[in-house]
């Protein structure tokens, strides 16, 4: 329940957004993330984020999958309980590998997706903190840690200066956390709209 | 855009290396015509035109996917392609040589009513037999020879057809409507060619052609599994091409991004193409009735089975663990290394679907095998080659160019 101090900057267009990504790595902060209301092109490169290593759990769960059903398969009709299908032989692997392929994918599939809820925090009752209530609609919102060193009156001067639309100064929970806020975000205000 | 280069220039090497690869394939191809092609002998006979026959069918179906390639990406509005477009239409322009071949060879096959390699010509055999009785509607020489001429011209002229239009992005930039026109031109006339090639190679052809071979058995899988190898095979000649002119300095608007998508399809369809394999060999496992499991008899038990495996692994195995990985797929070398192993594997993969129920009691894969496969590679090095130079290597005004200039995967 570690709370943070974040700047945010917003940013109307994807085109400023790109060079703004830049100048604020030079400068040397450290961007948390930048929430996009669509999949940005080389927006990760920009960031600097590493390659996922999604797809090498994908694989070890893929070949737990594969072996799961092997074994199993062949214990069960070589072993435990041998059966006479249609006077194929009992280790009768072409009959299994439609088994071995669900399996392999059931196993890939699963653990694909709990893996990747995993690392984005994501969990029934988990909340998580919207930096801008217009990110993920219209706005794309940089996120940047703070430091104690850091002075947040340059930041914002520095994300304005490459045209950042709105600034501020936010407190946020990061990481996992299942608290509440003492006042309730409310996403959707009809007051606010209107 | 000024610093492209958008004349292919044929080094010497390739040229020296094409004309003796037609050279040597050439002197195999005639040494074999005449002491085995033209003998007395039905078993010579039958070595070598059904060893020219794989091989012509294999060059003409890996050829005319590149054009199959083409015309769905069109018909797909894909914009990744562009930038290598040429390529695709250079090894297209085979078709018609390759396509001429494969006539010329078939019709004197039927023509010559050579019964020993289509059991069907027989009409005496058929006369007697309730099988192929039923299937003389079908499999008779006048269907055959009237389809596989169709089938033929009509290949080379819809992709010739494709090649032209294609030239047209060369002449001037496009205004946003000439463009849109542009666009829905190039997907008619690519539509054309699609349906022809779902009335030929998805369907008939391979039925024709190579399965007709064993005239009593059939598969429902058989077509698809032949537009499978033949269309992974494709996409392989497509990444060679493509890696050749990396690196001899061309097609600096192709980067491994292109390469990647390229991969993926050499990766995908290997997969489509073991379904295929998988899902024909294991209904007729399963069933297990005499004359369907007549046809992986000798394969699985007999003399093929070193080849029949040896099939599963270079164009399963191999593709699924060594392009599974991203960085595989965008490294140059591995992915040259990969598409050579499916050409070869795929090229496999036709002998034994020809030679195992031609020569059932033995492999006879040797000299002139590799002396044929010899004269078709050279002959598509260096007319591929050749029609590269022909043209621009870039369609310039492509109105899709850009897109395919920025794609990231």
């Amino acid at each position: 329940m570690a709370q943070k101090k974040f700047v945010v900057g917003c940013f109307d267009e994807e085109k400023v957004l790109f060079p703004a990504v830049k100048q604020v790595r030079a400068a040397g902060y450290k961007i948390k993330d930048v929430y996009t209301p669509f999949a940005v092109h080389g927006l990760d490169h920009a960031l600097g984020m590493r390659e996922t290593s999604l797809h090498t759990a994908g694989f070890i769960y893929g070949i737990t999958g594969t072996t799961t059903a092997i074994s199993a398969i062949s214990w069960i009709f070589t072993k435990d309980w041998p059966l006479n299908i249609g006077g194929k032989p009992h280790f009768a692997l072409p009959a299994w590998v439609p088994i071995i392929f669900e399996l392999t994918v059931l196993f890939a599939a699963v653990g694909m997706v709990m893996t990747f809820c995993y690392l984005c925090q994501l969990a029934p009752g988990v909340k998580k903190h919207h930096f801008h209530k217009r990110a993920t609609d219209d706005l794309f919102v940089m996120v940047i840690e703070c430091t104690d060193k850091t002075n947040t009156d340059d930041l914002k001067a520095l994300l304005s200066s490459n045209g950042a639309i709105e600034t501020d100064v936010q407190v946020a929970e990061e990481g996992w956390w299942f608290g509440t806020y003492d006042k309730e975000d409310n996403l959707y205000n009809e007051k606010q709209l209107a | 855009m000024a610093s492209i280069k958008e004349q292919f220039e044929i080094p010497g090497t390739l040229k020296t290396w094409s004309y003796a690869l037609i050279g040597i394939g050439g002197a195999a191809l005639l040494y074999g015509m005449f002491t085995k092609g033209f003998s007395s002998d039905e078993h010579e006979q039958v070595h070598f035109w059904g060893t020219l026959m794989y091989n012509t069918i294999f060059w003409t179906l890996v050829t005319n996917a590149a054009m199959f390639f083409l015309c769905f990406s069109t018909m797909a509005m894909a914009a990744w392609m562009q930038s290598f477009r040429r390529i695709a239409e250079a090894i297209s322009t085979l078709v018609p040589i390759f396509g001429g071949i494969t006539l010329m060879v078939l019709l004197y096959v039927v023509l010559s009513h050579n019964h020993h390699i289509y059991h069907w010509l027989d009409a005496e055999a058929v006369a007697k037999d309730p099988i192929l009785k039923g299937k003389a509607g079908f499999l008779n020489p006048t269907f055959f020879v009237i389809w596989t001429t169709l089938t033929i011209a009509l290949w080379s002229y819809f992709g010739y057809r494709m090649r032209q239009i294609s030239l047209e992005a060369d002449v001037a930039p496009m205004d946003a409507a000439t463009a849109h026109k542009y666009n829905v031109r190039s997907m008619v006339r690519s539509g054309f060619f699609l349906v022809w090639f779902g009335l030929t190679v998805a369907s008939t052809v391979p039925w024709l052609w190579l399965m007709s071979i064993d005239a009593h058995w059939y598969s429902t899988m058989y077509s698809w599994y032949t537009f499978a190898s033949s269309f992974v095979a494709g996409m392989a000649l497509i990444a060679l091409w493509l890696i050749y002119m990396k690196n001899k300095g061309y097609m600096e608007l192709s980067t491994s991004e292109h390469l990647h998508d390229v991969g993926k399809f050499m990766f995908a369809f290997s997969i489509f193409w073991t379904y295929l394999w998988f899902s024909q060999y294991m209904l007729i496992w399963y069933a297990n009735i005499p004359e369907e499991t007549i046809y992986f008899k000798n394969r699985v038990q007999g003399a093929y089975k070193p080849i029949f495996f040896l099939n599963l692994f270079i164009n399963f195995l191999c593709p699924l663990l060594i392009l599974m990985k991203r960085s595989a797929k965008r490294n140059f070398t591995l992915v040259a290394f990969m598409a050579v192993l499916i050409l070869f594997g795929h090229w496999i993969d036709f002998y034994q679907m020809v030679m195992g129920s031609l020569m059932k009691e033995h492999v006879s894969l040797g000299w002139l095998d590799f002396g044929i496969l010899a004269f078709f590679v050279g002959v598509m090095i260096l007319m591929v080659a050749r029609s590269l130079a022909s043209k621009p290597l870039i369609a310039k005004y492509h109105p899709f160019l850009k897109e395919s200039i920025l794609h990231q995967v």
